[in-house]
């Protein structure tokens, strides 16, 4: 066992998150002094080349920061769009808008579970070895997710990078007869999600537990996905036009990465368990009593039990679907006109990482003049950080090599998704 | 057992992520290839050379300049997916603008940053075996290439234009029933001409196919009431400099 008591632990790579980052900690005199979560991903500069670009086009521009969560890309960018061009949707194109969110929920969650998280608990390096003794299980996964992306590629037209969406609604809207074999399938899928939670809710929790504050968007009545007023567990709660008078983005001596703070508060959590705190009461009933069976109070805060929260989403998300088609009429248009004007509009809906706010400023002919993205990775930075230095200051005598490994899990816990971190940089500081 | 490895530069991470979208196929390669470097999917990572890697992502920094050339040395078959590695990715729209500029709208302090001034497709730095176009891939065009290459033949990729598919289809076509602008004609066929079918026009997410007439895409543009400056932009966004003639002759 090694035991020293100066070390700088960096582990380049993280493997099994979207994107790219590093990790840096620095204990002195055996007490962790210093915690970074880096990313390195090149910057990619979305928020300045939408300048210029017609009100018409974030949507599909803006998917391109996130191969895996591109819906709530275009769903944050859509709501911001319209609200600056007064444009609000009518109830049939804004459920089916919702049943295109559901289906990446799915198909989201259900990649983070089987392929970039359950393999930590068991002690895999990857889902692929896991199959090598639990095919079945993996084949479950997989056959979850398929069904989410089957979802997205329905109502949006492909799984990736969806072409069907657009300001103001969509380009065609399904026929009944496109959605009934959708139905069958989720059918199927209701009962792997179920066992899904069944089964993570069986794994080995390290009995560790934060107090941040948590934001999500709430929607009283429903379990909110693609609208809601932000609320913090802290008592918050106030409209998305006023998310910048509460989010302050500030740039930390440690880092280059902007940190989200809450103004005069500080750092907080949003994603799965968040959403799950503020929300755990408009769940299904079906859903709830998956969370109930699972060990899950009306609140979470073991980062750990994320994964459990993901499985009972992901149940969420499955019957909602059903419910959504079953009460589909195809709307009588496909979209809205959504004439352009000057103005400012702001939009934020629930990436199945967390909440996701798009402002975009508006010239009379409708071009951008500028553009703000509040992706959720860098909200959750500092709290991520703020765990991580507790969480390795009571594993100091682990090997490096152990430490790395479960501090990676760690991290996996909040799903950072590191491509659509737009405001992560690359800097190494030398401290000596 | 052949050896796959798969990297990731500037990017969305879609393209690989379309690999683990093929669920039905996913375990069956995993049979019959050792994923030796996949950080998107495993920690683990086994030591090169690599009969074949997949590239995902275009050149943007000076670091990865010289990440690719290591790989490219590691590499038996190296393959390239996506509009990002293909063409630089939507990133690329940098190269016509200041990127200094470009980062004092992102970063509060850009002088941290060490980007270059351009975002360029992974052939401009080394010698690429295939390149499979899309924003994102197509599914079928990647299994076809893995499917190819471990049978040790040359993929079937097509080079003709998105207009084919459509007429195979059976799709209305969008700019004579309903005069949208649609870059079909000039774009590369693969994802199966799903745009049109939405009653949507192209929007060129697959660059461009193999010898575009570019003058006769000119006037089906101009005639849907686009100016010039909205064809710039039209070709200028997955692809951004792809396009090249058929976009000077258009605008
Ligand atoms: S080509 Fe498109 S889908 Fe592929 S990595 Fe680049 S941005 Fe993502
Ligand atoms: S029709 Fe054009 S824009 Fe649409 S997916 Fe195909 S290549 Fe891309």
């Amino acid at each position: 066992m090694t035991h020293r008591n100066d070390r700088l632990i960096d582990v380049r790579g993280l493997a099994r998150v979207e994107g790219e980052g590093a990790m840096h900690v620095r204990v002195r005199d055996g007490a962790v002094t210093d915690v970074r979560l880096e990313i390195y991903e090149p910057p990619r500069f979305f928020e300045a080349f939408l300048r210029g670009r017609r009100h018409t086009e974030p949507p599909d521009i803006t998917a391109r920061i996130c191969g895996i969560c591109p819906v709530a890309y275009q769903m944050s960018a859509c709501a911001a769009i319209e609200d600056a061009c007064g444009v609000t949707l009518p109830a049939g194109l804004a459920d089916l808008r919702r049943l295109l969110y559901c289906g990446e929920w799915i198909e989201s969650h259900v990649l983070h579970i089987y392929l970039l998280h359950a393999p930590d608990f068991l002690g895999y390096p990857s889902a692929l070895h896991l199959a090598r003794d639990r095919r079945d299980l993996v084949e479950r996964g997989l056959a979850l997710k398929k069904a989410g992306n089957d979802l997205v590629e329905v109502v949006g037209g492909r799984a990736v990078h969806p072409v069907n969406v657009r300001v103001g609604g969509f380009y065609r809207v399904p026929r009944p007869g496109d959605l009934a074999p959708l139905r069958e399938r989720l059918r199927v899928a209701l009962d792997q999600a179920l066992d899904t939670v069944r089964w993570v809710a069986g794994f080995d929790f390290p009995d560790f537990h934060h107090d941040h504050e948590m934001l999500a968007l709430v929607e009283p009545g429903r379990y909110a996905i693609e609208r809601g007023v932000v609320a913090t567990t802290g008592g918050l709660s106030f409209d998305v036009s006023r998310f910048e008078d509460h989010v302050v983005e500030e740039q930390v001596p440690h880092s280059t990465a902007l940190h989200a703070r809450l103004a005069g508060r500080g750092h907080y959590l949003t994603g799965p368990a968040a959403r799950y705190t503020l929300s755990s009461r408009w769940l299904s009933p079906l859903a709830r009593e998956a969370a109930a069976a699972a060990g899950l109070e009306d609140q979470c805060r073991n980062p750990y039990r994320s994964i459990v929260v993901r499985a009972v989403e992901t149940v969420y998300a499955v019957e909602e679907a059903i419910r959504l088609i079953d009460s589909y009429e195809p709307p009588p248009i496909p979209a809205v006109t959504v004439p352009a004007r000057a103005g400012v509009g702001r939009g934020a809906t629930e990436a199945p990482r967390g909440t996701l706010f798009h402002r975009y400023e508006l010239d009379a002919d409708g071009l951008v003049t500028s553009a703000r993205i509040v992706p959720p990775t860098s909200q959750n930075q500092a709290a991520v950080e703020d765990d991580l230095a507790r969480f390795v200051a009571g594993r100091l005598d682990l090997t490096d090599e152990h430490l790395t490994a479960e501090c990676e899990q760690a991290i996996r816990n909040y799903d950072p998704c590191i491509s659509c971190a737009t405001h992560f940089l690359d800097l190494h500081v030398d401290r000596g | 057992m052949t050896t796959l490895a798969v990297w990731k530069f500037a990017s969305c991470d879609g393209c690989q992520l379309s690999l683990l979208d093929c669920e039905d196929e996913l375990l069956i390669l995993a049979d019959r290839v050792r994923i030796a470097h996949f950080l998107e999917a495993s920690r683990e990572v086994l030591p090169g050379p690599y009969d074949v890697s997949l590239v995902e992502g275009s050149i943007t920094t000076p670091a990865d300049a010289a990440r690719i050339e290591e790989i490219r040395a590691a590499s038996g078959i190296l393959v390239t997916l996506g509009a990002c590695a293909t063409a630089g990715g939507i990133q690329a729209l940098r190269n016509n603008a200041d990127v200094a500029e470009f980062a004092s709208v992102v970063y509060a302090r850009p002088d941290y940053l060490d980007v270059l001034a351009t975002s360029t497709p992974i052939a401009a730095h080394v010698d690429v075996d295939y390149e499979l176009h899309g924003c994102p891939i197509d599914k079928g065009q990647l299994l076809e290439t893995l499917a190819a290459l471990l049978a040790g033949r040359k993929p079937d990729l097509p080079a003709h234009s998105v207009c084919f598919d459509c007429k195979q289809r059976h799709h209305v076509c969008v700019v004579v029933a309903r005069g949208e602008p649609c870059l079909g004609p000039v774009t590369r066929a693969g994802c199966g001409a799903i745009c049109p079918a939405l009653g949507r026009g192209c929007f060129g997410c697959f660059g461009p196919a193999d010898s575009p007439n570019g003058a006769a895409e000119a006037a089906l543009l101009r005639a849907t009431g686009m100016s010039g400056e909205d064809i710039q932009r039209f070709y200028r966004t997955f692809n951004v400099s792809a396009y090249g003639a058929a976009a000077e002759e258009a605008s």
